[in-house]
């Protein structure tokens, strides 16, 4: 019975955990589907988290601080479009200069708004009547469930209980996969990918593509702030982002680019936290298991894809190359 | 091709500057905004940085830290790799200097430690760039991952040996044992006042006269050497390079490997010239640093000095404005990520407006000139 | 058809006085051309003729700079592909525009969706496929990756592209290049269908005897003109290949008796296939021996870059063995460029932008690509830049390579300047053996006589000169034996005195002249 509770509670945790991955993993997919290499999904997602913060106090709303937060991330995208688009700049400079530059801008705009360091004003905050924070949803029943043997544990703990952003999160899954299978845009989108040349010659326009491409994949990275840090911290605070966006990167590659893929990549990394938070000094027969260990798996894990080692992951093939009409 | 020849340095120089005091213009931007007039700013930052020895000590030992880590990442560069694992492999590189500091100073003379603690915060920096290098060379896997992916694991395997090996017996904070001091580099003051002149104490220590010479150093080896003639023919025209019977493989590791070993150097300043232990998180994005610096001076040994100054001036300026008008010191990020922004990434977006400026202008020059004539 | 009959309204397409430069090449020079509806109509010429340029005008990938497109007959700007699809031009590319991991009917519906939903615009889709299937001989797999599709499957998705997107005027550009006979056969088949249905059809393409059989009229293109343009029926082979290599005085390059001696380069049964399987050698059997020159003309495309890549170590042998200068390369002792380099085999590549300089590197650092280890230039540590600077004075001097300033960056050359600079490179490194491949491509007229002189100089001093041209001139001046390849194979061989443009061109396209065949059945009895 103890370790079903255990059980039930990594897995709550790792939900929890894999949330803002998901998101951010789906980012990066639409923009790395059409070509361009997303290194930028860490500063997006910070600088979003600190937009919707910030948005949410000062609105005292946390839905304010939802459309601010992915208003941000939708900005950060349209400067990644417009430096290697528009401007054939090197995709993965552009992306380090917006990381760098969403580290410098939040911590500085912080400090100057709320002169509190860097961090956002907490969001939930009795004393001075503000409640921006985004609450646990409790799915019907689940207090009326909570004693019965096993179903009513899953129901109610793991089920139950996430924020809105959790579930949104899991739902964006299927509707992701939908759009970049399923319509004409997520065909058109995929292709550019794959042949930029071949959509040129198809009519189609590829620099609006991929501008569409970093609208989205903006939009989704500001989610993965905004759940961050409206939803889980109630407030920003520096560099909360701690590696997220290229964790997501990871498990995007992990995932072969396709949302199914991604989605237990990100579960899969979830899991190996929310382990890694439970597992203080775990073993294996007489030799502990330094818990830097279960860290860095999801990195090593990364490597050894990307090496080849466990299948081919192949990656859109015009990724990384900007698009030029040859003979100038 | 356009008719009228555009001299190189209308690219080499003109463009550059553009490009700095575009992100400088941004940067003011942002500096207003924030309520601190940029012309006060600047000024306050001058003189926090250059104002007294105190103030220029911080600036040059900052300024050491970004060449060792720009020059890392502009070897990489001229092999048209992206090494963003400059963090990792200087975090690395002091392990190795910090083990022999720890197990070897006080034991032996300084004079044979130096060369054991150089040997090994190169070695070990090096070498956390192999198996990156290899996988991109050997099997074509994307070494921006790779090597960020490294970073992480890097700062796992240091938490790990901090926290389980190397801290001492009784201590919380993450850090190893402090050095003996035998083992400690001088520092610049200690220089000074053994010839019997006085400045201020400041971290700046000998490591600033390794870097100096590594820059000649890396000057040598990429524009005078057959290696760096082959790792810069790779970088320029990969078919070119294969047609001249160049391996790209084994180019690619050497590249790396020399680009690791520059990073390593890193620990001989923030290490063993001033820390003198082992410190979690010792490199501080300073290896992200190195590529705005590498970037800002165009790969090239003399321009990485003249950013890794510029550079070492926003760090020590920065600590003047926090000072002086409480600005967050994290805004000398912005400027970091403004000048990889206008240098790096949008690097070709003023190339035709400056080249139709030129040609107007050298046209409407010669116009004169015809007239006058 | 009557010249009365050629009204206006009958042409499916006119272009009046088409003209396009880029920069200082004058592609497409004031071209007319009329295209009577539902006829089949071919466009020859040889490589550079300007043909490429032409088409890539009609479908909207470039605008001319002057000049007149009649759709028609009206007057239609072209400005995009998306254009051109809507004036009805469909266009085989030579080199596929598919996604190679969507499936057919995926490639198919890119950019002519009809629906938001794809579930809704395949199936649309999928039965007007099976309707032009079964109409034109048009078969394909719908649902399996392109990328597993044989080429020949390919070519039919390109089409029927094109035919989806209801294009009355279909372009194909040398679409049998990559075809197997069968596949041809079929392709041919197709187009009479779809000319039956009224649907007019452009055939850009090389080879003569495909023209003789399938086109109604031709257009002969030459160095960016419309030189001709007659009835298929009029006309033959030969003066088709008269007309496309046009008659011209030979540059007359002074040429002493060739000596042969010994055998230096020797390819026996030598067979190569790309990366993605494609034979492009096949069954290669050839010798050159010291004081001779060889030359290998043909269309390019037909197998000589990737002869020239396997002899000089660029890429590896596969099947066959090579002889270099007595060393023998085989799949078993497989050897890269620099160990060719090593044999005194010198190499002067097709593409100098692609391979043979780097753009960015000074003139003296370009002299010394692929020797750069040699122990003159270098110390034990350091390059010797003074020796390799020395060096490059010297020989921009006796080279005549403008301006002879060693620092100057190669890109800053110019075409011909730059191409002495190679040469010089390769030759004055004294190999045994000569590899060369379109030595003055890009070249003006003036170095272009310099350059005949050096290569033919190389052959008198005793050295085994290969010579892959396009420029059948250049071939017909310098060989003292000329090879001519088509599809990866050797498909003839005469002496230089026996050559003329008409045998040759007949050769390139794979026809076997009556003297030629004759001089074979005497080799063998």
């Amino acid at each position: 019975m103890d370790t079903f509770n255990s059980l039930i509670l990594i897995l709550d945790a790792t939900l929890r955990v894999a949330t803002p991955l998901i998101f951010a993993a789906l980012a990066g997919m639409f923009s790395e589907r059409a070509g361009i290499v997303n290194i930028a999904l860490e500063g997006k997602i910070l600088a979003s988290a600190f937009g919707g913060a910030a948005a949410a106090y000062v609105t005292n709303s946390p839905w304010l601080g939802l459309l601010a937060g992915v208003a941000v991330g939708i900005v950060f995208g349209l400067m990644h479009a417009f430096a290697t688009v528009t401007h054939n700049g090197d995709q993965v400079v552009s992306g380090m200069a917006l990381n760098i530059l969403a580290a410098g801008l939040t911590a500085a705009l912080g400090n100057y708004w709320f002169q509190q360091g860097g961090n956002t004003p907490n969001l939930v905050d009795q004393v001075n009547g503000i409640d921006a924070r985004f609450s646990p949803l409790t799915l019907p029943f689940a207090d009326r469930l909570e004693d019965v043997p096993i179903i009513g544990g899953v129901y109610s703990e793991l089920f139950s209980g996430h924020f809105l952003l959790v579930y949104m999160a899991l739902a964006a899954v299927p509707i992701c996969w939908w759009v970049m299978f399923r319509t004409r845009f997520g065909l058109r989108l995929r292709a550019v990918g794959e042949n930029p040349s071949a959509v040129d010659t198809a009519g189609i326009s590829v620099v609006k593509m991929r501008y569409l491409a970093l609208i989205i994949c903006g939009g989704l990275a500001g989610l993965a702030g905004v759940y961050l840090s409206v939803a889980v911290t109630a407030q920003f605070i520096p560099n909360m982002s701690a590696g997220k966006g290229y964790m997501a990167l990871a498990a995007l590659i992990f995932g072969k680019w396709h949302p199914r893929g991604a989605l237990l990549a990100c579960l899969m990394f979830g899991i190996l936290q929310a382990i890694a938070d439970r597992s203080q000094g775990a073993t294996i027969g007489s030799i502990a298991i330094p818990v830097q260990l279960i860290e860095a798996l999801p990195y090593i894990l990364t490597v050894v894809l990307l090496g080849g080692f466990i299948g081919k992951a192949v990656a859109p093939k015009a990724i990384g190359k900007p698009y030029t009409k040859e003979r100038e | 091709m356009s008719q009228t020849r555009i001299p190189g340095w209308i690219y080499v120089v003109v463009i550059p500057l553009i490009n700095i005091m575009l992100a400088a213009l941004a940067a003011a931007f942002v500096f207003w905004y924030i309520d601190v007039n940029p012309i006060e700013a600047v000024v306050a930052m001058a003189i926090g940085a250059f104002g007294d020895s105190y103030g220029l000590g911080y600036t040059l030992y900052y300024t050491t830290s970004f060449i060792f880590t720009g020059l890392a990442v502009a070897v990489a560069f001229h092999c048209g790799l992206f090494n963003i694992g400059v963090e990792g492999q200087a975090y690395m590189g002091a392990l190795g200097l910090g083990l022999v500091c720890l197990f070897l100073g006080g034991k032996i003379p300084f004079i044979l430690l130096l060369p054991l603690s150089i040997a090994a915060a190169g070695l070990f920096g090096g070498l956390w760039t192999l198996i990156p290098a290899w996988l991109q060379g050997y099997r074509g896997s994307h070494i921006v991952i790779t090597t960020i992916m490294f970073n992480f694991i890097a700062t796992a395997v240091m938490s790990y040996l901090l926290v389980e090996v190397l801290k001492p017996q009784g201590s919380m904070s993450v850090e190893s044992a402090v050095f003996h001091p035998d083992s400690w580099l001088p520092k610049m003051y200690e220089v000074f006042a053994y010839f019997g002149f006085t400045i201020r104490r400041s971290p700046l220590n000998i490591s600033i006269f390794w870097a100096l010479l590594c820059t000649v150093g890396v000057y040598f080896f990429i524009w005078r050497s057959r290696w760096g003639y082959e790792i810069r023919a790779l970088g320029q025209n990969a078919s070119a390079a294969e047609y001249a019977g160049i391996g790209p493989g084994r180019t690619i590791i050497m590249a790396m490997m020399v680009s690791g070993i520059l990073a390593g150097f890193f620990a001989l300043n923030v290490v063993q010239g001033e820390a003198h232990q082992i410190k979690f998180g010792l490199v501080n994005g300073m290896g992200f640093t190195g590529i705005a610096v590498a970037l800002m001076g165009r790969n090239h040994p003399f321009g990485i000095v003249l950013a890794s100054l510029l550079f070492g001036f926003l760090y020590q300026g920065g600590s003047e404005l926090q000072f002086e008008y409480g600005v967050d010191p994290r805004i000398i990020i912005i400027l970091q990520g403004l000048v990889i922004l206008f240098s790096g990434a949008l690097e070709h977006m003023m190339k035709h407006p400056v080249e139709r400026a030129y040609l107007a202008l050298s046209q409407k020059f010669q116009h004169q000139t015809v007239a006058e004539g | 058809m009557t010249a009365q009959t050629v009204v206006a309204a009958q042409l499916a397409i006119e272009l009046r006085g088409i003209d396009k430069r880029f920069g200082a090449v004058h592609a497409n020079k004031y071209i007319d051309l009329k295209v009577e509806k539902g006829t089949i109509h071919g466009i020859v010429g040889e490589n550079g003729a300007g043909k490429s340029t032409l088409m890539s005008i009609i479908y909207g990938f470039y605008e001319a700079d002057e000049g007149q497109i009649y759709i028609d007959g009206q007057a239609t700007r072209i400005a995009d592909s998306k254009a051109a699809i809507a004036a009805g031009i469909g266009m085989v590319h030579q080199h596929f525009m598919l996604i190679q991991n969507f499936t057919a009917l995926e490639n198919v519906i890119l950019g002519a969706e009809g629906s938001m939903l794809l579930n809704v615009s395949m199936a649309t889709a999928r039965n007007e496929l099976e309707r032009l299937a079964r109409e034109y001989g048009l078969d394909v797999p719908l649902d399996i990756p392109v990328e597993r599709l044989s080429v020949g499957l390919q070519q039919r998705i390109e089409i029927l592209k094109a035919l989806y997107r209801g294009a009355r005027i279909l372009i194909l550009d040398e679409p049998t290049g990559v075809l197997t006979p069968q596949e041809t056969e079929h392709l041919f088949k197709v187009l009479a269908a779809l000319k039956e249905q009224g649907t007019t059809v452009m055939l850009i393409t090389h080879k003569l005897q495909e023209i003789m059989a399938a086109t109604d009229n031709v257009s002969v293109m030459r160095r960016g003109e419309m030189v001709a343009h007659v009835e298929t029926s009029a006309t033959s082979r030969e003066q088709l290949a008269e007309l496309m290599v046009g008659r011209k005085v030979l540059l007359q390059v002074d040429k002493g008796e060739a000596n042969p001696a010994k055998v230096l380069l020797e390819v026996k049964d030598l067979s190569w296939r790309n990366a993605s399987r494609v034979l492009r050698l096949d069954n290669v059997n050839f010798t050159v021996r010291a004081g001779e020159i060889v030359g290998i003309a043909g269309v390019s495309g037909n197998g000589q870059s990737e002869l020239l890549d396997v002899l000089s170590g660029i890429q590896t042998l596969q099947q066959g063995s090579i002889n270099l200068n007595g060393h023998v390369i085989s799949s078993a002792a497989p050897v890269n460029p620099a160990q060719v380099r090593e044999f005194k085999v010198g190499h002067i590549p097709e593409d100098r932008h692609k391979m043979g300089l780097i753009n960015s590197f000074a003139a003296d650092e370009a002299f010394v690509l692929g020797y750069h280890r040699k122990p003159e230039y270098n110390y034990r540590l350091l390059t010797n830049r003074a020796a390799i600077t020395a060096d490059c004075v010297e020989k921009m001097a006796k080279w005549d390579v403008r301006p002879q300033d060693p620092t100057l960056k190669t890109a800053n050359f110019s075409g011909g300047n730059q191409q002495k600079l190679v040469i010089a490179r390769e030759m004055e490194q004294n190999p045994d053996i000569l590899l060369v491949g379109q030595p003055t491509r890009g070249v003006d007229i003036g170095a272009i006589e310099a350059i005949h002189q050096q290569i033919i100089g190389m052959r008198d001093a005793g050295k085994a000169v290969l010579l892959v041209s396009v420029e059948l001139e250049e071939i017909m001046s310098l060989a003292d034996r000329i090879l001519v390849m088509f599809d990866g194979k050797i498909v003839g061989e005469i002496p230089a005195q026996m050559a003329t443009e008409t045998m040759l061109g007949l050769m390139m396209a794979n026809i076997l002249p009556d003297e030629v065949k004759q001089l074979q059945s005497g080799a063998q009895s």
